[in-house]
């Protein structure tokens, strides 16, 4: 087992690696993160690693299960090296052509290639999707090439060349000074300037620091640091070493939630593997500098994710919040200097020592240095994984990336930042995305989450949602967040229902307002977000389902009123036959008789929309 | 001592101190209702609120955890600090309305409607029961289960609080009066946790004084002999 113990043992290792890699080499990967392991990926690989089995044993041709590559709506995806070809959708019974075709011959699978949905226009290569081509993959670049369980994958892209740099050539001070140049914000929502806070716990007079790498990631819809602990778990242990050795740490944590198990095993597998290596625990890279890394699991609750909360589950205690008169670098994990930074944070540690902070502070805006992963999910063409350099409007991110709104609907809103953001309307589309961008408008980044909203999407609908989260993620201790975020979900149910009175808006926003100001921690600091930022941008919306109890997005049942349409009526029955009701009444057309009209008796009627999805003759009307 | 201003007037508190302590000793009054000066602050009930200006920037916070800094200015009856209370016990109110003290300071602050459709509770989840249970008598018979709306102050699992010594500390601390202590004949009961102890009867007047569990419990810990507690404290001095 090879223990590396110089930066020039490392780099000889990397060379032997790199030596038996030809660039040439033909290989097919295909991408293994949860969004494809859900379209099926695994039968794709299991049909191709029996492909190879039968017809190129010994022929050199590789087969590598990567990481996510971003693109999640059109998985599985598939890469055919070296001539890169970009195939979407693939099933696994297109693989013996794939083999046959790409594989051996080099001709290209028309039916296999992305189409671009306007144009039709056929796309052959990765950089030529629309869907990459404004992103600046920074940080998941490497997902696509590299297995994350062989860290020989990653030491053939680069990998650990920034720790052997941070060890061997800087001193701690240097490394936390250029952090701040290039004025790294925290990914995880907070965007607290990362090495200002590696600083302050670096000064902390203490013999004991901890380090903790935040992957809780609770947002509804939010999977970018899953991909990056899934795809390319050794660029966040590599940002996290050479945290440790510029802020005096020695042990560190990862916490994962407990719903990612894939991330937690190839985690675990890089912390092994990392160890056997010697780029982890005692005397890495023989340089006397010592770090290792626990993980710890979520137990499940949203709260966890909040860093005084994290440290409390670490200790085993209840995961509540505390007051923050006296910050965790100071007083944190077991009273210790602690310092907490999110896993998409310290993944750009290493590309900032590697490139410098004055290459980093190129990308992105004056206050928002570098790329953000979003995770652009919701009403839009192109959902997936996007890496963009902080600046990027919101039209170009759901326009040119996001492929705009399908089926033709208009675009109404955005939400980013998750429960802890808000909605950003149609008019704002030109908005340039960065941290203080979003603040000004009243959302926020938040660790990334962007939720694309059309037409059909119910403003009340959306605060309803995210409250009703909120209200069962809290964790209770204080009046004003609990009772706050209660009483809030109360009211907007009210008006869902068809209960609204016109004093509930002016009630809301004072609600939102004391949950706001007089909550202990950041979930009910912004808890009234999603409230707000839609009563702000959605007035007439919440008026309409108050002032005439219709929702004009046509989501929320209570105000829904379904009447079928005499012209368009064939008087079939089926409807009649899907009612659970029994409200619908009529004659049935029979072979030689016409048949009449079906009628919904109102007062029946329960609002479930049985009659609409069964009608075959577009004859029943919401409204 | 750490000099500092409330609401104008000059004040000083011990390091470590918070403003809520050092404001109710100098007279000022700032409602609370789960803090207890014999455990840890908390800062759950959030009633306590204040405006504190330091350094040139104001923020709102809890005065009963917020600890003494020098050249602060604290203020207690701001408009803000005054909206947010009145929203406060309204929520408060909302969530037990049969509370005889939640009543009487809601109507102190002016605050005579709920706006909100009445809950059925009377614990207050102030968290001074469990909190007095663990710093002061180390019973730890006591915890609060669940998250959001649904927490509530439970022995373990719901069931019976074996760990409970029925010394009663619990039903003192709790400013609602709802936890609940009853003798009858031999037997002690702490209502709330369904806790009921036998009591040990003195030699010399025949009272029954306190749980056996109890004694045992104390004899354990300080090393006591076997008939130490066969008189009650009574009879002893």
């Amino acid at each position: 087992m090879v223990r590396l113990s110089s930066p020039q043992e490392l780099e000889k290792y990397r060379d032997q690696i790199l030596s038996k890699r030809k660039p040439n080499q033909p290989l097919i990967t295909v991408c293994g993160g949860t969004g494809c392991h859900a379209s099926g990926c695994h039968a794709v690989v299991d049909a191709f690693r029996s492909v190879l089995q039968e017809k190129a044993k010994g022929n050199g041709i590789g087969l590598r299960v990567t990481g996510c590559h971003g693109f999640c709506e059109r998985g599985p995806l598939v890469i055919i090296h070296p001539q890169k070809v970009f195939y979407q959708k693939v099933k696994p019974e297109d693989v013996p052509t794939i083999f046959q075709d790409t594989v051996l011959k080099g001709k290209v699978i028309e039916s296999l290639l992305y189409e671009h949905p306007v144009t039709g226009e056929k796309v052959v290569s990765e950089e030529e999707v629309p869907f990459y081509q404004k992103q600046k993959r920074m940080i998941l670049g490497n997902n696509g090439s590299i297995d994350p369980t062989q860290i020989e994958d990653y030491l053939a892209v680069g990998g650990y060349r920034a720790l052997a740099k941070a060890l061997f050539s800087m001193k701690p001070e240097e490394i936390i000074r250029e952090v701040k140049k290039a004025n790294l914000r925290g990914r995880g929502g907070g965007g607290f300037p990362a090495g200002l806070k590696w600083e302050q716990c670096r000064n902390a007079p203490d013999e004991i620091k901890y380090l903790i790498c935040n992957a809780d990631e609770g947002d509804p819809g939010a999977y970018m640091d899953r991909s990056l602990l899934e795809g390319n778990p050794h660029s966040v242990l590599e940002g996290m070493i050479i945290g440790a050795f510029a802020i005096g740490s020695h042990e560190g944590y990862i916490f994962v939630r407990h719903e990612y198990p894939l991330a937690l095993e190839n985690v675990g597998l890089g912390i092994q593997r990392a160890r056997e290596l010697g780029l982890l625990g005692k005397n890495i890279l023989g340089s006397g500098f010592d770090f290792d890394i626990k993980i710890s699991r979520g137990g499940g609750a949203f709260v966890a994710g909040e860093s005084t909360a994290l440290m409390a589950t670490i200790e085993g205690n209840v995961g509540e919040p505390r007051a923050k008169h006296i910050h965790t670098v100071v007083s944190g994990l077991y009273d210790k200097p602690t310092n907490l930074n999110n896993v998409e944070t310290w993944a750009n540690v290493p590309v900032i020592i590697n490139e410098g902070a004055d290459w980093f502070g190129r990308i992105g805006t004056e206050g928002s240095k570098g790329t953000k992963i979003f995770s652009l999910v919701g009403k839009v063409n192109n959902t997936g994984l996007v890496e963009v350099p902080m600046g990027i409007t919101l039209r170009e991110i759901v326009y040119d990336i996001g492929g705009g709104i399908p089926e033709g609907k208009r675009f109404k809103a955005v939400q980013t930042g998750g429960p802890s953001g808000g909605c950003i309307p149609d008019s704002m589309i030109d908005l340039p995305v960065d941290f203080d961008r979003l603040t000004e408008v009243g959302s926020m980044m938040g660790s990334g989450g962007m939720i694309v909203m059309d037409e059909a999407t119910c403003m009340v609908d959306v605060a309803k949602y995210f409250m009703n989260f909120l209200k069962d993620e809290s964790c209770g201790k204080c009046t004003s967040c609990r009772e706050g975020t209660k009483r809030m979900h109360e009211v907007l149910t009210e008006i869902s229902e068809g209960r609204g009175k016109p004093e509930h808006i002016t009630l809301l926003e004072e609600l939102g307002w004391v949950t706001t100001e007089a909550s202990l921690c950041a979930l009910g600091g912004t808890a009234s977000n999603p409230v707000l930022s839609t009563i702000k941008y959605f007035r007439q919306e919440y008026e309409e389902h108050i002032l005439n109890k219709r929702c004009p997005a046509k989501v929320c049942r209570a105000l829904l009123h379904y009447r079928i349409l005499p012209d368009l009526c064939t008087s079939c029955g089926r409807c009649a036959k899907a009612c659970p009701e029994n409200a619908i009444t009529g004659v049935q057309k029979k072979k030689k008789e016409k048949g009449e009209p079906f009628v919904i008796a109102q007062e029946k009627c329960i609002q479930c929309g049985m009659c609409f999805e069964t009608c075959k003759f577009d004859a029943v009307e919401v409204q | 001592m750490i000099p500092f201003i409330i609401d104008g007037q000059s004040v000083e508190g011990k390091e470590g101190a918070h403003i809520l302590e050092v404001a109710l000793d100098a007279g000022i009054e700032i409602p609370h209702l789960c803090y207890n000066e014999s455990v840890k602050p908390y800062g759950a009930c959030r009633l306590c609120l204040v405006e504190v200006t330091r350094k040139g920037r104001t923020r709102m916070t809890t005065s009963c955890n917020h600890p003494v800094m020098e050249g602060m200015e604290v203020f207690t009856k701001s408009e803000k600090v005054l909206r947010a209370r009145r929203m406060i016990i309204e929520l408060l109110l909302g969530m037990c309305p049969g509370d005889k003290l939640l009543q009487e300071m809601a109507a102190d602050m002016g605050v005579y409607d709920v706006r909100f459709k009445k809950g059925e509770k009377d614990c207050i989840l102030c968290g001074l029961c469990a909190r007095v249970c663990d710093e002061v008598v180390g019973a730890h018979a006591i915890q609060f289960a669940s998250r959001g709306d649904r927490r509530e102050m439970v022995p373990p699992f719901g069931e019976e609080a074996t760990n409970c010594i029925a010394c009663g500390a619990c039903v003192v601390a709790c400013p609602v009066n709802v936890v609940g202590m009853k003798d009858e004949g031999d037997e002690r009961t702490i209502v709330r946790w369904k806790r009921t102890l036998k009591m040990k009867q003195c030699k010399v007047c025949g009272n029954y004084f306190a749980p056996w569990f109890q004694l045992e419990k104390f004899r354990e810990k300080a090393k006591l002999p076997k008939d130490f507690y066969d008189t009650c404290f009574t009879c002893r001095s």
